[in-house]
């Protein structure tokens, strides 16, 4: 016989978890209780639980794996909310464990209850409220098979305090079936001979690459099919890695502050391959205007996106990794030279670029940060100006180096996400390119880092400004900047310093290469305090609702 | 346009929860719903009814078939099928109670209750026959009304 706490974490070990990210609280007391004895798992404490589903969110992006978070009931588990609906958006498998009252006491309005499985259901995969110490393992076991398979998602597992106390005989399932799910994997093969004949007669197709190709850990089958047909590739936010940067068929990022050639090329292209992408707002612009006169081949593992914002011509649904291997065996190259010099052109005349002056600008310092970091650190970034300059200036050579919250735009995502980064790869050098506003929404996080020995290294890109709204106000709505002025804050260096980390303030350009070189020395957590020029906007922009063809760009 | 979606689900909580979610989340009208296990008590029959563009009903059964514990979604609308709705409906006869009676036996419905001034009656059949009825009822007084919303099924190949 068994306690539920214990069938839980035979269960969590059993599925190869390491680590968990929890927080502490009245109904998980049982379960922490048997962690403490539990030394093959390691425990990281967060301080406060929004964190705890963010760090295990970068954790799973940065390997792959299932990250998993564990809260109390109550404002505990609706603390993890935030978490969780940024894992959803952006597909990413974590599995939110919470504690919830005794189930004899569910719907009595008990001390430090919420419904948290209503909450989620909307922003979970699936989720589960655990009736009875019976079901407890096959639960568990049944969520890392939902959270990880098919379109990754988040999975959350509510139990209640009696059940993770009573005892049953435990028995470890080993497979998990269910009649009701089963994701396609294999893609249909006359959809993938239709596509090859597309391609091959292709005079101007652009690869769309997304974020599916990472999850898919189909990095190097995608650089197969570029190298057998030099069809360039454009990435999304969430795809970035996917392809390396520095290859001469990559086109950056397209979309709202994609580059002026990537956006071209798209709205020029007449044979559009988006692989794992889903035509999100932020990428179409005017749906109407997007690739209006392109035939569109769409690969993805969720039939639901197929024609949801863009209509598809050829859709292919399954693994993006298995799909294009088969598309690889078949695949004749098309006869793009014209279109190839084009998009040179257009790459040489319209490069990205920014005011090189004295002043110390947030997209040098990225560029900075790259070149000292041989382009081989984990970014993680807050949302905002910051995401936008990471995604641009930082070229991204290999897959699940970027951590950033593109579906929800969750600032305060980038410190936790780069905590949970961190853990899973000790030896890695991890950056977290935040703003002064997102760097507040789970500045307690330091202490984590300092609990755990996590040397994190933090940029913040200090404008005193809620900067990519001060942006909007300034371009949309006459420069009019309502309550977006955030100058009133913390001396960042002192705060840091109050924590018991390293704290580095950066006001002149010329001093940048050798602040960051002395974060990369240090061997504990750092932060950069970079004061950039307050009003420095990120471009090129197209403005929300306009055509990728109208895009604005303020550089004087 | 209307479309009757019947959907094979787990028998298990919460997942009424989540398909009424799905709709109210994405903003698509449930018109009628009916739910009840089917012969196989695991399993569940939810008989939806909604509107929408065909774009809209593509994304409701994709969104549906996307529910891990959806085990079947098929749109009845375009094959031949049998659809059936019961009613329950009160009427104050005003002394008239010979001619709802009469009313009643045109349509088949049952008689269920008879008090001193009421009386209620029983029906099931398709869309246009329960509206026939309610339209003649209508000249006396309906006190209550109740509709199931439709169930269907698909017709067996002769």
């Amino acid at each position: 016989m068994k306690q539920g706490a214990e069938i839980l974490i035979d269960t969590l070990l059993k599925e190869g978890v390491e680590t968990i990210f929890g927080y502490q609280g009245g109904a998980v007391l049982p379960i922490f209780d048997v962690l403490y004895r539990t030394k093959e798992l390691r425990v990281v404490l967060v301080r406060h639980e929004q964190a705890a589903a963010h760090a295990a969110d970068g954790y799973a992006r940065a390997t792959g794996k299932v990250g998993v978070c564990l809260a109390t009931s109550g404002p505990g588990s609706t603390n993890l909310v935030t978490g969780i609906a940024t894992a959803y958006m952006d597909s990413i498998p974590i599995i939110a464990l919470t504690g919830q009252v005794p189930s004899t006491m569910i719907g009595n309005d008990a001390f430090q209850e919420a419904d948290i499985v209503g909450i989620t259901r909307p922003i979970t995969k699936q989720n589960y409220l655990v009736k009875r110490v019976e079901d407890l393992g096959r639960l568990v076991k049944e969520a890392f098979y939902i959270a990880r398979s098919g379109r990754p998602g988040p999975v959350l597992i509510d139990i209640p305090k009696d059940v993770s106390t009573n005892k049953c005989k435990s028995k470890i399932l080993e497979a998990v079936s269910l009649r009701s799910y089963n994701p396609t994997y294999k893609g249909h093969s006359l959809q993938i001979k239709r596509a090859t004949e597309a391609i091959a007669r292709a005079k101007k197709p652009v690869i769309y690459a997304g974020g599916g190709v990472i999850s898919s850990n189909a990095s190097d089958k995608l650089k197969e099919l570029v190298e057998k047909t030099h069809i360039p590739v454009t990435n999304t936010l969430m795809g970035l890695g996917s392809f390396p940067a520095a290859h001469p068929l990559f086109i950056g990022m397209l979309g709202m502050h994609g580059t002026k050639y990537a956006n071209f090329a798209v709205s020029e292209a007449d044979l559009l391959i988006a692989i794992g992408a889903r035509f999100d707002d932020r990428i179409t612009g005017k749906m109407e205007e997007f690739a209006k006169s392109a035939t569109i081949i769409h690969i993805d593992i969720d039939p639901s996106e197929i024609s949801k914002n863009i209509k598809c011509h050829i859709p292919i649904v399954g693994d993006v990794g298995l799909i294009l291997e088969e598309l690889n065996k078949i695949i004749s190259p098309p006869e793009i030279s014209e279109w190839l010099s084009k998009i040179s052109e257009w790459k040489k005349d319209y490069p990205l670029t920014y005011k090189e002056d004295g002043e110390l600008r947030p997209q040098y310092v990225i560029e900075e940060i790259c070149k000292l970091t041989n382009g081989e650190a984990i970014i993680t970034t807050e949302v905002g100006q910051n995401q936008m300059w990471a995604a641009q200036y930082y070229k991204f050579n290999k897959p699940r180096r970027f951590l950033s919250s593109g579906g929800l735009g969750t600032m305060g995502y980038g410190f936790p996400a780069a905590i949970g980064a961190q853990v899973a790869n000790p030896g890695a050098i991890v950056f977290d390119i935040a703003g002064d506003g997102s760097i507040q929404m789970n500045i307690q996080e330091l202490a984590t880092c300092v609990q755990e020995k996590l040397p994190v290294k933090i940029a913040i890109l200090n404008n005193q400004y809620l900067g990519m709204v001060r942006q909007w106000q300034e371009l949309f709505y006459d420069k009019r900047y309502s309550h977006t002025d955030i100058s009133v804050a913390p001396d960042f260096v002192k705060l840091a310093e109050a924590y018991g980390i390293l704290g580095i303030r950066v006001d002149k350009k010329e001093d940048v290469e050798k602040a960051i070189k002395k974060a990369l020395a240090y061997k504990g957590p750092v932060l950069l305090d970079f004061r950039i020029c307050r009003l420095e906007n990120v471009f090129p922009m197209v403005p929300a609702g306009a055509a990728l063809t109208q895009m604005v760009d303020g550089i004087a | 346009m209307r479309h009757i979606i019947s959907v094979l689900v787990e028998n298990k909580f919460g997942v009424l929860a989540r398909v009424a979610g799905l709709f109210s989340g994405r903003g698509y009208n449930i018109d009628s719903l009916c739910v009840a296990p089917t012969d196989d008590p695991t399993v569940s029959r939810m008989t939806i009814v909604t509107a929408g563009d065909e774009k809209i009903i593509e994304q409701i059964e994709k969104q549906l078939n996307k529910l891990v514990d959806t085990i079947k979604v098929s749109d009845l609308t375009h094959t031949t099928h049998v659809e059936r709705e019961l009613l329950l409906v009160k009427v104050r006869h005003k002394g008239k109670r010979s001619e709802v009676i009469e009313i009643a036996d045109i349509f088949r419905a049952k008689i269920i209750d008879v008090a001193k001034d009421y009386i209620t009656l029983e029906m099931t059949g398709d869309e246009e026959k329960l509206s026939g009825l309610i339209d003649l009822l209508k000249s006396f007084e309906i006190v209550e009304l109740i509709r199931t919303g439709k169930v269907a099924i698909t017709r067996a190949e002769k």
